[in-house]
């Protein structure tokens, strides 16, 4: 591995259409070191390491390896000075083998045959050198995401980086294979090679970086060493102003409210194994527990996303037979899904036809869009929600996650729904629109709207439930009052009987709740 | 709802309002190129901007251009449909075979009516099976194309003799300055596609369902009869096209319009419909034919020699969708 070096980013500028996401940004990064890279959404991380990388030309800006100013121009010119990209999406070939992918375009070959033999003597060592475990001749596709993520680390050391950037590594790991991944970086700073991390995950941050740098609005605003950081402080650069997370008290539920939604015995495959519940008018019901437990799975089968295999569903007091998502929505039912980008919004269409998608048949005149009561309805309801700037007619894709989520809610409160269910509220959304997305699903509930909400931040179950119901396996196990129970009560719900045995969780709860889910640690930012 | 205290600028604003600008300006990056053609012609022949020519243009679209509508919106579905001129093939057979025996009118929409019910076995198909759709039209092509041989037993079919004056109406000239009852039938047909895409929730939910199935079917549309409707029309306007080809030459036979298909999937993408889906437009569709159509034109008035026509056709496509996407630049 090389020596420590010294690496200048100087001056990295880049607009995209005009505008600025990176505006003179200089620090410099020490070899054999992890420096992590932080911001908040669009604060131009990402942009700044693809720079770096070669993966994208910035308008201005150079890196001075040593003192002496090298190009990366290209991801090829990069690789020559021994800079390597691990983006968020991997760029393996899912049909080809683990070996094939490490050596991609760079096989071993004599005379353009290609001979496996001194490739995979290589790659050997390498795996002994990083602890990974893979066959060599499995193929990607067949191999799980952290997986394929070692096979990217492997490649970029088989080609001899020595400045590695990662970004976002971990944002679909697992708590264990983090920790994992995380070891693994230490070994290569140990080994001497320089790792330029972006996470939003700031504990995470803190115990894997020597070095911080904080990135917002595209221009740099502190590079220092991590310990002289908390998760406070780190919130203060990347938002630039104080900031407390204050969940806003539900207002209380009347005595005299109606049950709005009903279910019986819910059934669906091995998701959902007879589930139970009742919310009145007005309450907030909360849904915790691990991924993978039927939290999703039972909102879905509810709204009539997927088939349910039995059970019963009533709302406001009248069976809803189990059929489409047009049905439960005719009989007053919303659901906000998990993932806006792959479930709940058409990236490339208008904010307004996106807003209007759910209640078409209700602005309509024989069959004809009626414009003159849509763009009024669709634009007083994004006031309402305070999606900034909106321009009814630019596509949704171009907005931030946070109003592309309150999009999202806005398709589905124009119809003002009885029973709201919501899946992920805030996943990957900044922290403002974070705070008024939950005061917006306060003020729905006062207004006398039942919500049933799945999130994998525990604290916002418990922030805004009056009610939070633990699942786990497809079953609930608990159920607990506002305030009733603490964080670690409700961890321990969710995963005992993955604890060992003889260690069942109590009252008091015992199970380790790092070990939680990659989502319950503070995350302000999505993956872009 | 409460508001946040807010003291910087929201930057997406800023980025939104410069996306739109930027996207409506390169939105008319292969208009231009059409614009440039139709001068160049103008100024070099002295026939481009007769009204003879021009209504022979027209004519000449007719075909081509409902069978770009077709493929524009089922493209917009996300989805392909290759069968588009096998069902005109058997629309056209079943129109001449039943003008024979209940005279023009009912073979007429006979033909129609086959093209429909063709389309929305397509749809069925392509729902049900759940394979994709280009593999799938392309199977049921090939059926169609056979029925059509069976029901012609490989012969050229013709309507009688004293039906094929009224039999080819479709190729006369109206009162409408000469232009030809295909052509008016052709712009009829587009305005409808266009309308309905663009004014009505049946639109919407076509462009819902192209962008993101998942997204439409969880917002209570009927994904399935959006995309059965469809292909429905689609077929509808391939057995339209078939008509015309029929009327104009008094007869019907398995072969016609082969490969055609491609031709019409090639306007619509050369106008600028993403083949991904979920974007695009009936006036795309209309500019890519445009830009086919004026090639062979400009060739017959300036008197090249056809044996290159092909080549130049390939390379202006090319060089128009380049053009295109040099202006749009990439999203993201």
């Amino acid at each position: 591995m090389s020596q420590p070096v010294r690496i200048d980013l100087e001056g990295f500028g880049k607009a995209y259409g005009g505008v600025p996401v990176l505006r003179d940004v200089s620090f410099t990064v020490y070899g054999g070191r992890v420096h992590g890279l932080l911001g908040e959404n669009g604060a131009g991380k990402s942009t700044l390491l693809k720079a770096v990388c070669g993966a994208v030309a910035p308008d201005a800006g150079r890196v001075l390896l040593d003192g002496k100013p090298i190009s990366v121009g290209s991801p090829r010119d990069a690789l020559r000075h021994g800079f390597a990209l691990i983006s968020q999406e991997l760029a393996l070939v899912p049909a080809m083998t683990v070996l094939d992918n490490v050596y991609l375009g760079r096989w071993r070959n004599r005379l353009g045959w290609t001979t496996g033999r001194e490739d995979g003597r290589t790659l050997a060592r390498l795996m002994e050198r990083t602890g990974f475990e893979l066959d060599p001749s499995a193929l990607v596709r067949d191999l799980p995401l952290a997986a394929q993520q070692q096979v990217e680390i492997l490649r970029a050391l088989a080609s001899g980086a020595s400045v590695i950037g990662m970004d976002e590594p971990t944002a679909l790991l697992t708590q264990t294979e983090t920790d994992r991944l995380m070891a693994v970086v230490r070994q290569l700073a140990a080994d001497g090679a320089t790792v330029l991390l972006i996470s939003h995950f700031l504990e995470e941050v803190l115990s894997v970086c020597d070095d911080v740098t904080v990135l917002r609005d595209g221009r740099h605003v502190i590079t220092g060493p991590a310990a002289a950081q908390t998760p406070g402080s780190l919130v203060r650069h990347m938002v630039g102003r104080p900031l407390e997370l204050l969940y806003p008290e539900p207002a209380p539920v009347r005595d005299e409210a109606p049950v709005l939604l009903s279910v019986r015995d819910l059934r669906r495959g091995a998701a959902v194994r007879g589930v139970s519940m009742e919310i009145r008018a007005g309450e907030i019901v909360g849904v915790a527990g691990l991924v993978g437990s039927g939290r999703s799975e039972t909102l879905r089968a509810i709204f009539g996303a997927d088939p349910r295999d039995g059970g019963a569903v009533e709302v406001n007091g009248t069976a809803m037979p189990a059929g489409s998502p047009a049905r439960a929505m005719r009989a007053g039912l919303a659901m906000v899904p998990e993932s806006r980008k792959e479930q709940g919004l058409v990236l490339d269409r208008s904010v307004r036809e996106n807003v209007a998608l759910a209640s078409l048949s209700s602005r309509q005149l024989a069959g004809f869009v009626r414009g003159g009561s849509e763009r009024p309805a669709a634009g007083s309801m994004l006031r309402d929600l305070d999606v900034r700037g909106s321009d009814l007619g630019g596509p949704v894709w171009t907005l931030s996650g946070g109003n592309q989520q309150k999009v999202l809610f806005g398709k589905w409160l124009m119809e003002k729904p009885a029973v709201l269910l919501v899946d992920e509220p805030t996943r990957g959304v900044d922290v403002a629109a974070k705070s008024q997305i939950h005061r917006l699903l306060v003020d729905l509930a006062a207004e006398g709207m039942a919500v049933l909400m799945v999130s994998s931040e525990v604290e916002e179950v418990m922030g805004l439930a009056h009610r939070v119901l633990v699942m786990r396996h497809g079953r609930l196990v608990a159920e607990f009052a506002r305030g009733e129970a603490t964080r670690e009560q409700v961890l321990a719900m969710a995963f005992a009987d993955d604890l060992p045995a003889g260690d069942a969780p109590g009252p008091s709860g015992s199970a380790d709740p790092t070990n939680y889910t990659e989502s319950s640690r503070t995350s302000t930012e999505e993956h872009e | 709802m409460t508001t946040m205290a807010d003291t910087e600028a929201p930057p997406e604003a800023v980025a939104r309002a410069t996306a739109s600008r930027f996207t409506r300006l390169h939105d008319f990056g292969i208009v231009l190129t059409v614009v440039v053609i139709v001068v160049a012609l103008s100024l070099t022949t002295q026939t481009f901007m007769t009204t003879g020519n021009l209504v022979n243009l027209l004519d000449q679209a007719a075909v081509i251009g409902l069978l770009a509508c077709a493929a524009t919106l089922v493209i917009i579905s996300g989805a392909f449909d290759l069968s588009i001129t096998a069902v005109l093939a058997v629309s056209a057979i079943v129109a001449v075979v039943v003008t024979t025996h209940a005279g023009v009118p009912a073979g007429m929409a006979a033909g129609v009516l086959t093209g429909g019910v063709l389309g929305a076995v397509n749809g069925l198909v392509v729902i049900t099976v759940k394979v994709h759709s280009f593999i799938a039209t392309l199977a049921l092509s090939i059926i169609y194309r056979g029925l059509a041989v069976i029901l012609t037993a490989g012969a050229i079919v013709y309507p009688r003799d004293a039906q094929l004056r009224s039999f080819q109406a479709l190729g006369w000239p109206t009162v409408l300055g000469g232009i030809t009852a295909a052509s008016l039938l052709f712009l009829l047909v587009a305005a409808v596609c266009w309308v309905v895409l663009a004014r009505t929730t049946f639109g919407r939910r076509i462009y819902a369902v192209g962008g993101n199935e998942e997204a439409a079917r969880l917002s209570g549309i009927r994904v399935g009869a959006v995309r059965v409707a469809v292909f429905a029309i689609s077929g509808v306007c391939a057995a339209l096209a078939g008509l015309i080809l029929a009327s104009r030459g008094g007869s019907a036979q398995a072969s016609m319009a082969t490969g055609m298909e491609l031709t019409a999937i090639a306007a619509a993408v050369v106008g600028g419909t993403s083949v991904l889906g979920g974007e695009g437009a009936i006036w795309r569709g209309l500019i890519g034919v445009l830009l086919i159509t004026l090639i062979g034109n400009g060739f017959n008035l300036l008197g090249w020699d056809t044996i290159y026509q092909q080549v130049v056709q390939g390379a202006l496509i090319l060089g128009a969708v380049s053009f295109d996407r040099l202006l749009r630049g990439r999203r993201s």
